[in-house]
């Protein structure tokens, strides 16, 4: 008889490691495997969840530890959603979501749409286009302070050489009119090629028999475009939305580096604000209550829209 | 002459999409370029009006992020020359090494915590995910969205408690803790995509390993792991950018001993006003390997970044 693989390797295992884990049934394997992972998660996500809860009620400060501790119930809470400068970067951060979710989808799937007309090396070019995305947002962010800065930098070179104006005259992350749009631009240089990605997994994935089909009832390029190419993608397009606004509400790390929420607060978007209150003014309950209040928001947001692209996929 | 699909593309559609896109490729590229070229630049072509696309190459950039220096008379400098090509470059500008930057351990720390943490949530998401897609388990839907929702977190938000654990239970600013921090993170990842890898190989292999009379386990180790390789490899992979990229817990949980270089690159300054071409060549030494591992890997991408959510 033919020795197979695992004939081989059930005798290369030691009987001492080999006895006790046969005799294992397979549901208790089952949760030896899973226990550790459900475990860390419990221990680095749901107990600090449960604790910064519990802070939230309260007027602790982390920087003094040994202070007394009050319970202050929805003082911390009322403070936030009455707060008119809360108001402002819950705007600011509205804001940077609209813009870079519209100019993400239109460039996002346009290249898409492109690229799956499969020219030659569209391959080549699709691996460039991904790689501002693969790389660290805060290095990337403080590097790009350098290509914005006013006449040394590239930014403002290229922008004077096709409008003829002058470099120095005009600086993305100092004026208050320019700095959203500066986090703006690198995020959808940073990103655009994620919505791409999903796009053109869409746009793959409809089956050419549908525009055959449609070729032979001679419908023109634009009504199948309408009727085919556009619904077929809608839920692919609609999953990169989810993904991307999580993120950019989550958005934290490029934005410090770029503007560090200046000038003034014209782009202090919540992550920022949140990381002032806990980390440099210390109020941990206070931000503790924003955190929640943040979360829950995220999460609120998400279900409803996850129901609306099961309806969608649905159809 | 081959006959061609009515829904070919044409020719000239082509054309004109290939030049499009490659266009946007190229504005995409010109940043990247410009990180790699301001760190071969001199202090003064970096600086320069109008930006300089031809220079004269040096490395005082990449000797400026590995050493620190200070200022030296022209009579101590004559007295002692330079030896060494380095010594060379900084004796230029009046100066003289003093000793090594930190930048060179907060690389290593990026390469251990990185590593670290790739390795354990590899391994423990390829045990968690064998569990999920082999056996009924109880509460399965829930658990795996439970896994899931665990990124819909801040950073900052969930920052603030484990700041107060680590400080507690005396982790802060260790190797040990940022690992666990990010296993704990990727482990999402890992479950979620080494899942639909898992979900993949056919059930008949293990099957017809049992038969043989191997157990659970050992069907586990030597039939689905080598079917499962690749799978687990580009885990991996998407698990080590992560951590390599992560920014917001290294800058609030780490100081000194453990701190990574994303929130290291960004405090390089020089003397008189930031050394660009120090920061550019700190940051194409930390950019470059994920960029090769992207042209690597982009076969693999889509499904990494997604969450498995989409397949090809």
């Amino acid at each position: 008889m033919p020795e197979t693989v695992i004939e081989r390797a059930a005798a290369a295992t030691p009987a001492q490691i080999a006895r006790p884990l046969r005799s294992l049934s397979d549901r208790a394997l089952a949760w030896i495997f899973i226990a550790p992972t459900i475990f860390l998660l419990l221990a680095v996500n749901i107990f600090p969840l449960i604790w910064t809860i519990r802070l939230s009620f309260t007027n602790f400060r982390a920087n003094r530890p040994n202070a007394e501790v009050q319970f202050v119930g929805l003082e911390n809470y009322r403070r936030i959603l009455t707060d008119p400068d809360v108001w402002a970067t819950m705007q600011v951060t509205a804001h940077f979501l609209i813009a870079t979710l519209v100019l993400q989808v239109v460039i996002g799937f346009a290249l898409a749409w492109l690229i799956n007309q499969k020219f030659r090396g569209n391959d080549l070019w699709t691996t460039i286009i991904v790689l501002p995305m693969m790389l660290s947002p805060a290095v990337v962010g403080n590097f790009w302070t350098f290509l914005y800065q006013p006449q040394i930098g590239l930014f403002n070179a290229a922008v004077s050489f096709f409008t003829g104006g002058d470099p120095a005259g005009f600086s993305m992350i100092g004026e208050v009119a320019l700095a959203p749009w500066a986090i703006v631009i690198v995020d959808t240089w940073m990103w655009t090629p994620f919505v791409m990605l999903i796009c053109l997994a869409g746009l793959r994935s409809i089956p050419q028999s549908i525009y055959e089909a449609a070729e032979c009832d001679r419908a023109s390029k634009w009504r199948q475009f309408v009727t085919i190419t556009l619904p077929m993608v809608l839920p692919f397009l609609m999953l990169a939305v989810l993904f991307r606004g999580i993120e950019n509400f989550k958005m934290f790390d490029l934005v410090v580096q770029l503007t560090g929420g200046g000038p003034g607060s014209t782009t202090e978007l919540t992550s920022i604000t949140l990381k002032r209150e806990a980390f440099e003014k210390w109020r941990t309950g206070y931000a503790s209550a924003y955190a929640i209040i943040l979360f829950v928001a995220v999460f609120g947001i998400s279900s409803i829209y996850v129901k609306a692209l099961n309806k969608v996929k649905a159809r | 002459m081959s006959a061609t699909s009515p829904t070919e593309p044409g020719a000239r559609l082509k054309l004109v999409s290939g030049l499009l896109v490659g266009l946007y490729a190229l504005i995409t590229l010109l940043p990247l370029l410009w990180i790699i070229a301001t760190g071969f630049k001199s202090s003064a072509d970096a600086i320069a009006y109008p930006p300089k696309l031809v220079f004269e190459p040096t490395l005082e950039g990449y000797v400026n992020l590995f050493t620190t220096q200070t200022r030296q008379t022209p009579e101590m400098l004559a007295a002692d020359p330079p030896t060494t090509w380095y010594e060379r470059i900084v004796s230029e500008k009046g100066m003289v090494i003093a000793g090594p930057s930190r930048f060179g351990e907060r690389f290593l720390n990026s390469i251990i915590i990185g590593f670290g943490s790739t390795f354990l949530s590899v391994f423990l998401g390829t045990l968690a995910a064998y569990a999920f897609s082999r056996y009924r388990v109880p509460l399965k839907d829930d658990l795996l969205f439970f896994i899931l929702s665990t990124r819909m977190m801040p950073p900052i938000a969930v920052a603030i408690p484990i700041f107060l654990m680590f400080r507690t239970i005396g982790l802060s600013d260790t190797h040990a803790g940022m690992i666990l921090l990010y296993t704990a993170v990727n482990l999402s990842l890992a479950v979620w995509l080494l899942k639909g890898f898992i979900d993949e190989i056919p059930r008949e292999y293990e099957e017809a390993a049992l038969i043989d009379g191997y157990s659970r386990f050992h069907a586990f180790v030597k039939v689905v792991l080598p079917q499962a390789a690749t799978g687990i490899a580009s885990t991996a992979i998407f698990c080590l950018i992560f951590a390599w990229n992560e920014y917001a817990f290294a800058v609030l949980l780490t100081s000194g001993t453990a701190q990574t270089a994303p929130p290291f690159i960004p405090t390089i300054i020089g003397v008189g006003g930031r050394d660009w071409p120090a920061v550019a060549a700190g940051a194409t030494l930390f950019l470059l390997p994920v960029m090769v591992f992207t042209i690597l890997l982009r076969k693999h991408l889509l499904r990494g970044i997604t969450f498995g959510a989409v397949r090809k």
